[in-house]
């Protein structure tokens, strides 16, 4: 049982900001991933949590008692790293029940426990042999046991599946997700990969910059990213975003080719650009349809995607619009063909700010 | 005509057969890749055309002419690699220059020119030229590199793995831009990779490597729709696909330790025992679906979710489009595309 909360943290190495002040509060049983390219701050931020590194300001509460300098031994978190640290002398079952041995349990408590982790993490055939023989995969899932197995309060977890290999990703992306469901422990885990992000967490605390520019479900940094940043970097690929002047209904892209917005957004963007003004369009692939209507753009690229097709358009200017489309189809580079958008899926944002601009709902 | 053509191509380092009996051909302004895991002997396959390694047996020939005694520098190949090799105190004009400027082109420096700023108006890279390539982003000097392969004009292109060392974003951009440049371009190229999505996206025809072996040669719908081995049909989509032990019963294809039945397919022979394999975008969620199962699982990924379905003991991976409001243990109906199954004997090779 946990619950974390930052209060304006933030890390400094000398000039460099590594996290600006930031406030988050990651609730009990919550399974909250943080995202970002390299750089971001993000395993800054989650070795804070668990003291490997010394906060420049602010406060660290877990469960409403102040742990900023306490240290990470008193912290009761468990931390599982990319790189798995097992013990290559020791048998898998020796290498789990480590950390209970260390805290001094009984005998019989290791026994249990250590049956009880093989059974959820489906390693109880390889107990008795020693790490350097398992895959990568067999690996990490010790390693993982070996975190658990002390049922710590909350887990930490950088990258674990980093070194791993796709497919392997792919099964202990979903391992990990159904035995945070059976467990409900509080999880941070720190990513670079968007799928990842958006597969296994609650909620999404997406950084850049040493800034966290949204924090959301992954339906809402999907569907209403809050800036560019996140509306590009989530998604594979990320949101169309187009260039364009904004003026009595219409966006104007390029010489000849202008997207009548919906009905349902005229009045928010009259209001947020009194009326004429720069805007980024947004959307993303499959708010695309290729057919006879709509604006024209010629085929830059087709690819098979196994089971769909993305088609990439040129539409003049070196910008290049991307179109999920049902698997059959395919279109010569070169062709010219014109495309509509679900008025639904349409997404706004301010050029200088960056920011999305949010639509008036009115009753 | 084929370009380039393999012929038996074995090739063994001490005990180690790295290439067993290759043979394929390249067609002329081919865009062909090598797909297979680390080892599968993908990058000894380029160095045998290349002639920067020698084969103990087989042919290399090069429009019908056979090159098995050529130098590299004779074969008129031009490698791009996953570390991008440049000259980092020059600026980039010059590297990309540097090919062009071999006495044996003998061509005057206004040729040159013309050719290097061609070339990087085609890659987006005008705005460099006079910039030092140590100064550089890695994306950008992958550009580079390709660009001094592309400048030569060669016979063909060689490219190891070139978007590796790339993050997913600028990796994404590349394979579409250099898809672009390569069906406009007209130029052959031999792509290695290990990446499914670049095999898939990119390529004209594939053909898949394991353990020195070609398993299968074909155009990316066919790797896709019709795998020669479970090896393939594991190696390409993702999700991956499901693959299921079944057997045959009253009549019926009975899924094990499941409560999937379907109808036998009738236009081929299926022995006893076999393997099942569904492609996850074939489970179809639907209201009147006639299969039954569990949510075990749901993987929101934004423009689709896969939900892993629970049928008995066995699990089934599915997609449905857009954010899914289901919750883990709801029971829900589906049905599976009968037309796309695929069948596998117990060794792995499709029925």
């Amino acid at each position: 049982m946990a619950t974390i909360e930052l209060q304006q943290v933030e890390k400094k190495f000398g000039d460099l900001h590594a996290v600006k002040p930031m406030d988050l509060t990651i609730h009990d049983g919550e399974f909250v991933v943080l995202l970002g390219p390299s750089g971001c701050g993000k395993t800054t931020t989650l070795r804070m949590i668990s003291g490997l590194e010394a906060v420049t300001g602010g406060r660290i509460i877990l469960n409403g008692r102040d742990v900023t300098w306490a240290h990470p031994s008193e912290r009761d978190i468990a931390f599982v790293f990319q790189f798995f640290a097992l013990y290559s002398h020791l048998t898998v079952r020796q290498n789990i029940a480590f950390p209970l041995q260390a805290q001094g349990e009984s005998k019989e408590t290791i026994r249990q426990r250590v049956a009880e982790v093989a059974r959820l993490l489906r390693i109880e055939h390889v107990l008795d042999v020693k790490p350097g023989s398992l895959s990568g995969g067999d690996r990490q899932r010790v390693a993982l046991a070996r975190a658990l197995v002390r049922r710590p309060a909350a887990f930490l977890m950088d990258e674990p599946l980093g070194a791993l290999d796709a497919e392997f990703r792919e099964t202990m992306r979903a391992e990990i997700k159904r035995l945070h469901i059976e467990q409900h422990a509080t999880t941070v885990y720190v990513t670079h990969d968007q799928i990842e992000a958006m597969a296994m967490g609650d909620r999404i605390v997406v950084m850049s910059d040493a800034v966290v520019q949204q924090v959301g479900t992954p339906a809402q940094v999907y569907h209403d990213p809050a800036n560019l940043f996140v509306a590009h970097f989530i998604g594979s690929p990320g949101m169309n975003l187009i260039k364009g002047r904004y003026a009595a209904g219409t966006v104007h892209l390029r010489e000849g080719v202008s997207y009548p917005v919906p009905d349902f957004w005229v009045s928010t963007l009259n209001e947020v650009l009194k009326g004429e003004g720069d805007v980024i369009l947004g959307f993303r692939p499959e708010a695309v349809t290729v057919n006879s209507e709509g604006m024209p753009a010629t085929v830059y690229a087709t690819d098979l995607h196994g089971g769909y097709t993305m088609l990439h358009l040129d539409l003049g200017g070196e910008e290049i619009v991307h179109a999920r489309a049902p698997r059959s189809v395919h279109y010569p580079i070169g062709t010219a063909v014109r495309f509509a958008l679900e008025p639904a899926m349409v997404r706004f944002f301010d050029p200088v700010t960056e920011k999305a601009i949010v639509r008036e709902v009115t009753a | 005509m084929s370009n380039v053509a393999l012929e038996h191509i074995t090739k063994r380092f001490k005990d180690v057969t790295a290439l067993d009996d290759v043979s394929f051909s390249i067609t002329h302004g081919e865009f062909f890749v090598l797909l297979g895991p680390t080892g599968a002997g993908k990058t000894t396959t380029l160095r045998v055309i290349a002639g920067l390694e020698k084969q103990d047996h087989g042919d290399v020939i090069f429009d019908g002419v056979n090159v098995n005694k050529y130098t590299p520098a004779d074969r008129d190949v031009a490698f791009v690699f996953q570390q991008y090799s440049l000259y980092p105190t020059r600026t980039v004009y010059e590297n990309l220059a540097f090919p062009l400027q071999s006495p044996l082109r003998k061509w005057p420096k206004e040729r040159i020119d013309q050719r290097v700023k061609e070339v990087a108006e085609k890659i987006h890279i005008a705005h460099l030229l006079h910039r030092k390539t140590a100064n550089l982003s890695g994306g950008e000097m992958q550009r580079v590199a390709l660009g001094r392969a592309l400048v030569r004009s060669p016979r063909l292109f060689l490219m190891d793995e070139p978007l590796s060392n790339l993050d997913a974003k600028l990796r994404e951009a590349l394979r579409i831009e250099l898809q672009h440049l390569q069906k406009t371009e007209g130029s052959t190229t031999l792509f290695v990779t290990h990446d499914q999505i670049e095999a898939l996206t990119m390529a004209d025809r594939i053909a898949v490597l394991n353990q020195g072996r070609i398993v299968q040669i074909g155009t990316p719908y066919d790797i896709y729709d019709r795998p020669a081995t479970t090896f393939v049909a594991q190696l390409v989509g993702i999700p991956r696909i499901n693959l299921l032990p079944a057997v045959r019963e009253n009549g019926l294809l009975n899924v094990e330790r499941s409560t999937i039945r379907l109808p036998l397919p009738t236009d081929r022979t299926i022995p006893q025992r076999f393997l099942l394999g569904i492609r996850p975008e074939d489970v179809r969620l639907a209201p009147d679906g006639d299969l039954r199962g569990e949510v075990a699982l749901t993987e929101p990924l934004g423009v689709e979710t896969v939900i892993h379905i629970r049928s008995g003991q066995q699990t089934l991976l599915s997609i449905a489009p857009g954010i899914t409001d289901l919750k883990i243990g709801d029971v829900i109906a589906y049905s599976i595309v009968r037309e796309r199954l695929h069948f596998f004997d117990l060794d792995g090779v499709r029925l």
